[in-house]
């Protein structure tokens, strides 16, 4: 299958302070359609940078990006972008925030209307669509962030730590949900998260990630069957591999830290 | 039960100091302890703040309708003159600065071109341009609405400016991500995302103007509530000045809680306000 997205030897140098971070080195990455990634490493990896440079908000340093054929210049609708801070305007109600997007694309009202109380329906947020988001709690805040893509009908989403600031019961919610709209839909998802069973748990395939520089460690495919239970052994045999790939990252992390302290 | 009476011993104990202060007023003038054309007693105060609010003719149904016979005393003629100022004033000088102060905190170069005048005339109190406002606009409203208009500029401006500039990137992420055009960012991000802080600044603007246009009418015109306790003061009517300036008191305080509906009602999303 043609890759969706196509990374080749992608660089981010950031200077901070005049001292020059190696960000991203050398990353290449293929994605088809309908994958779901979860780029996983401790914080500093370079995740996210990774991520927002797909996203097109911080453009690489060199290397090049390209999705579905073209070049990624600017962000844009056609990959929906979900942030850990939800990032819902909170000047919208809910049902607006969800219709935002629509607005822009200059839909008919109706057409709006009806899109809007689908994935209203869908993600359980009948009862909330007059409400503004500082009345929410965080998961519903992250459905309502969850709707706003979908209605876009993006085919690949990218998402910044969704589930971070959750509760665990709220998070195992919302992952089940995410995975129930990922088969629906056939979106391409590309996750990123520190947490090791969120990812066995979600994934297709983990990209384990180096910190500083951050480059690709390792390219984990899951063949675990889904529903996954973590409680089984393949799961936790998954896990410890992981934990240890992981767990380098962060000593290495940790001595750095303590030689340069002023290097965030 | 227990409620209501907690609720009616606050409410009485929040009178309590001006019952006080208003007690020893009352003895101090009418002992004659103090010179009662200086200070004049609380109740003489009151019943000249009467008659100055009551129509000064008897109703006259040939000549004018109740209503407006009504409002026909000298104390509401002079307190519409004032807020017609303040209001006129205050759209002006927002009318000017919230399209400047949006341009200024959205576009860097607009910002840095405008900046070191705005730095300049910021500092001067609006009450320092009467010598010139009198030279250019002559007597009557046009100075004072004049002054007004930069009493209300400034506060407005520099809270536009800031609070473009404090929009929260995740905002403008969130929006670019969704595809929204450079109008549509303003219009619908920016702009709403600096309600909090352009509203906080008209807040302080019309209270700037509430000052500004009680000075211009004690220089440059010759009704308002400004004019009319100087005027009292001539004719060594404490009595008048004093009622006067419960007017003006009054007024102010009608503005403040007219801002602050108007606040709670555009900022009933935001997470510092509780609907009730």
């Amino acid at each position: 299958m043609q890759p969706q997205i196509h990374i080749s030897k992608v660089n981010k140098v950031f200077s901070t302070g005049g001292r020059e971070v190696v960000a991203l080195d050398d990353i290449n990455l293929e994605v088809s359609p309908g994958e779901f990634i979860c780029l996983l490493g401790p914080s500093g990896c370079g995740k996210s940078t990774l991520l927002n440079a797909i996203a097109g908000f911080s453009p690489p340093t060199a290397g090049s990006i390209i999705v579905d054929g073209s070049a990624v210049q600017t962000p844009g609708p056609d990959r929906g972008m979900v942030f850990q801070e939800y990032a819902l305007f909170p000047w919208m109600t809910v049902e607006k925030n969800i219709a935002f997007g629509l607005e822009i694309k200059k839909q008919p009202k109706a057409r709006i209307k009806e899109k809007v109380s689908e994935l209203l329906d869908m993600l359980k947020l009948q009862d909330f669509r007059d409400r503004y988001p500082k009345d929410l709690s965080g998961g519903m805040r992250q459905r309502v962030a969850i709707a706003r893509v979908l209605a876009l009908d993006s085919p690949i989403l990218l998402m910044d730590e969704p589930f971070g600031a959750l509760d665990s019961l709220t998070r195992r919610n919302l992952q089940d949900e995410l995975l129930r709209i990922w088969t629906e839909f056939q979106k391409t998802i590309i996750f990123v998260t520190h947490s090791i069973e969120e990812s066995i748990y979600l994934a297709d395939r983990i990209v384990v990630m180096t910190y500083r520089p951050g480059t690709i460690k390792r390219d984990v495919s899951v063949a675990i069957p889904r529903p996954r239970d973590p409680s089984s052994v393949e799961f936790n045999d998954l896990k410890k591999e992981l934990a240890l790939l992981v767990m380098e990252e962060q000593t290495r992390h940790n001595q750095q830290e303590i030689r340069m302290p002023a290097a965030d | 039960m227990k409620n209501i009476l907690a609720r009616l011993y606050a409410s009485l104990q929040g009178l309590l100091v001006p019952v006080i202060l208003l007690a020893i007023w009352q003895y101090l003038s009418t002992h004659a302890i103090v010179n009662p054309q200086i200070l004049p007693a609380p109740t003489a105060v009151i019943a000249k703040w009467w008659e100055y609010l009551l129509p000064t003719e008897a109703f006259d149904p040939s000549q004018s309708g109740y209503l407006a016979w009504l409002f026909s005393g000298e104390m509401i003629r002079d307190a519409y003159a004032s807020m017609y100022r303040v209001v006129v004033g205050f759209l002006v000088g927002t009318a000017l600065a919230l399209p400047l102060g949006l341009l200024m905190g959205a576009n860097e170069r607009i910002y840095k071109l405008f900046n070191p005048l705005i730095q300049i005339l910021r500092p001067i109190p609006p009450i320092a341009f009467i010598p010139l406002s009198i030279l250019w606009f002559g007597l009557g409203n046009p100075p004072a609405i004049f002054l007004i208009v930069i009493g209300a500029f400034f506060p407005v401006l520099m809270n536009t400016i800031a609070g473009v500039r404090h929009v929260d990137g995740i905002y403008i992420r969130a929006a670019r991500s969704l595809g929204a055009s450079q109008t549509t960012m303003f219009l619908r991000v920016m702009l709403p995302a600096a309600t909090p802080y352009i509203l906080t600044g008209a807040r302080i603007g019309i209270g700037t103007a509430f000052i500004v246009v009680i000075v211009a009418e004690m220089i440059a015109v010759n009704n308002g509530l400004g004019y009319r306790i100087l005027e009292a003061r001539e004719f060594f009517w404490s009595d008048k000045i004093i009622a006067g300036m419960f007017t003006i008191g009054l007024l102010g305080l009608a503005i403040d809680s007219g801002m602050n509906r108007l606040n709670n009602y555009l900022l009933k999303w935001h997470r510092g306000i509780e609907n009730n």
